[in-house]
């Protein structure tokens, strides 16, 4: 039984779940998020309803999964990813989505998966923007061969200021669970090495070449990971 | 033929909601970036750090080439190229 952790389950993470049981309705979900459902998520993350106001989006959305998708197996975890607890969340994970709304949490992710020879797929919103990019270690590159490290805060709009397309959601979540899946079946990913961009005003899409960065202090050093059935 | 910038769209407020500029007589990403930062005021802050080095968190291509992993700032421009800022975002 293959294991699928999804970081943050708001508009990316809610789409990725709900599109990775569908096509693979016998992986293990583990849904990670320490926030509750607010009215002003309900436009985009898609699991959630009026009446889950309040709770942990972790709970309602393990709960919702169960009952859309037959056979569905997700589990919530109502905390917050971080290095300290990266071990106990990373523990027979096959495959990372990071759908966060951090940027800490998220190179927090992309050193952790590295570490552990975990494939990770990496999603982000902001505005009409999107991107996508998949990390193999010891087979491309990482988040951090692409940019050196987080902004300081305040520095890069947040969702809260920039605000979210949430068309683009459903988009960019479904992507992740596709690449995801591709990694479970022990296929390539479409946008290994590779930074899927979309601009959803325009329509239009675009692909940036990512090599590895042979200095990267996450990955240069990160033993290979393997595709599952390669 | 100049060479043309493509804009992410978290940075498009600064240049009038243009997805694509173009520069004239850049000979390198530094020129390209000091011609845009005349052009359009607040660019350069969110491009470069106080001591004019790249940002950590945002990223240039000259056609398909990362310049970190060559003379980041100094890489070379030819007429025709085409460079893409990327910025990192982390909306969820």
């Amino acid at each position: 039984m293959s294991t699928a952790v999804i970081l943050g389950m708001g508009g990316l993470g809610c789409p990725a779940a709900l599109a990775l049981a569908e096509e693979m309705p016998g992986v293990r979900l583990v849904l990670v998020d320490d926030d509750r459902v607010e009215r002003s998520n309900l436009a985009r993350q898609i699991l959630f309803t009026e009446a889950d106001v309040g709770q942990p989006k972790a709970e309602v959305a393990a709960r919702r999964l169960s009952r859309l998708v037959p056979g569905a197996r997700a589990e919530a975890r109502v905390q917050r990813f971080a290095p300290r607890s990266a071990s106990d969340l990373l523990a027979g994970c096959d495959v990372l989505l990071d759908g966060t709304d951090s940027f800490e949490t998220r190179f927090a992710a992309n050193d952790a998966a590295c570490a552990a020879r975990i494939p990770l797929v990496h999603g982000a919103v902001l505005g009409w923007g999107g991107q996508l990019l998949a990390v193999l270690p010891g087979h491309g590159s990482c988040l951090r061969c692409l940019f050196e490290g987080p902004p300081p805060p305040g520095a890069v709009p947040t969702c809260a200021e920039a605000g979210v397309a949430s068309p683009l959601c459903g988009l960019v979540g479904a992507a992740m669970a596709s690449e995801a899946a591709r990694l479970l079946r022990g296929e390539r990913p479409r946008t290994l090495a590779r930074l899927h961009q979309w601009d959803g005003l325009r329509g239009t899409e675009r692909d940036v070449q990512v090599p590895p960065d042979p200095r990267c202090p996450a990955c240069a050093l990160a033993p290979e990971a393997a595709l599952r059935h390669p | 033929m100049p060479v043309i910038v493509k804009i992410p769209a978290p940075l498009r407020p600064l240049t009038q909601g243009q997805s694509e500029v173009s520069v004239e007589n850049a000979a390198t990403v530094q020129a390209a970036v000091e011609d845009l930062s005349r052009r359009y005021p607040g660019l350069r802050e969110r491009l470069l750090d106080d001591k004019g080095a790249l940002r950590r968190y945002v990223n240039i291509f000259r056609n398909d080439e990362d310049i970190r992993h060559g003379k980041s700032l100094q890489t070379a421009l030819a007429e025709g190229d085409k460079l893409t800022i990327v910025p990192a975002i982390a909306g969820g």
